[in-house]
């Protein structure tokens, strides 16, 4: 993991990458690509919920459980600590802290985004050889 | 960390991944496929609950505690109400005491705190005499 994704991917991220082979030479891409799909989803979820005005906060509460989880067993930890944030605001039936937390939500998951799809043209620059960890 | 895993395709175990989260049934899926364990993946309790009543069984069922339509603990009590003596093992996000207890009542032979990993994988497959460190 490069210098770039400190601090934005802890080590369950490694934890993917080990899992990588010449079976699955793509498989980290794969599942990133999963998560940023699946996250998408939740995230215009949370923000048709909130835009309604209607602060169902076990709902949204739901919503962020998922977006937590995906982005736990990804390593996506900023994420992940603003996904927190958000669910105590909806423990609390604070409005205000969930709106201004779910912003904070999207731009680390943003960010995050850029972040790998550069780190992913590099290693598919890099080669197989390089982003295969294991050899048979 | 990667030389150290063990291959126990010999063993012909069988495994269910029971989880509604896309990134997590990827992951457990290729974490039981590195280990050498046939698995297949389902949505919810309801589709590992109906994948038993068309005859299939499994060594080992990772089962996801929150999940839409049928839930793990109701899936659990379930799959023990029918019969099925398979290793349950729940795998969840930290949850309150009282729900793991309820988790482990409903019919868990053991749990592990999401996200697996390798290391997390055969702790449970040791507990569950599934695999012995050499």
């Amino acid at each position: 993991m490069g210098k770039c994704m400190q601090g934005y991917l802890d080590e369950q991220f490694m934890e993917l990458e080990e899992l990588q082979d010449d079976v699955n030479p793509n498989f980290v891409e794969e599942v990133a690509t999963l998560y940023f799909k699946d996250s998408a989803r939740l995230i215009n979820s949370i923000d048709q919920a909130l835009e309604r005005g209607s602060f169902d906060f076990n709902r949204l509460d739901n919503y962020m459980h998922q977006f937590k989880g995906s982005s736990t067993s990804i390593g996506a930890s900023k994420v992940k600590t603003e996904c927190t944030m958000f669910r105590e605001y909806c423990r609390m039936g604070n409005a205000e802290g969930c709106l201004r937390t779910f912003q904070q939500v999207k731009k680390e998951h943003a960010t995050l985004r850029k972040k790998l799809e550069h780190y992913f043209q590099l290693a598919r620059q890099a080669g197989p050889k390089e982003t295969a960890r294991r050899s048979k | 960390m990667a030389d150290e895993v063990p291959n126990l395709a010999e063993s012909k175990l069988t495994a269910l991944v029971v989880d509604d989260n896309y990134v997590n049934q990827s992951m457990h899926h290729k974490l039981l496929d590195r280990l050498g364990i046939e698995n297949d993946v389902v949505c919810n309790g309801q589709e590992a609950v109906d994948v038993h009543c068309s005859g299939r069984n499994y060594d080992l069922i990772l089962m996801d505690m929150d999940m839409p339509v049928m839930n793990g603990i109701q899936a659990t009590k379930r799959l023990r109400e029918m019969g099925i003596e398979s290793k349950i093992a729940g795998v969840t996000t930290r949850a309150k005491e009282e729900e793991m207890q309820e988790f482990m009542e409903a019919g868990l032979n053991d749990f592990q705190e999401k996200p697996l990993t390798i290391s997390k994988l055969l702790s449970i497959l040791h507990k569950l005499d599934f695999y012995v460190h050499t």
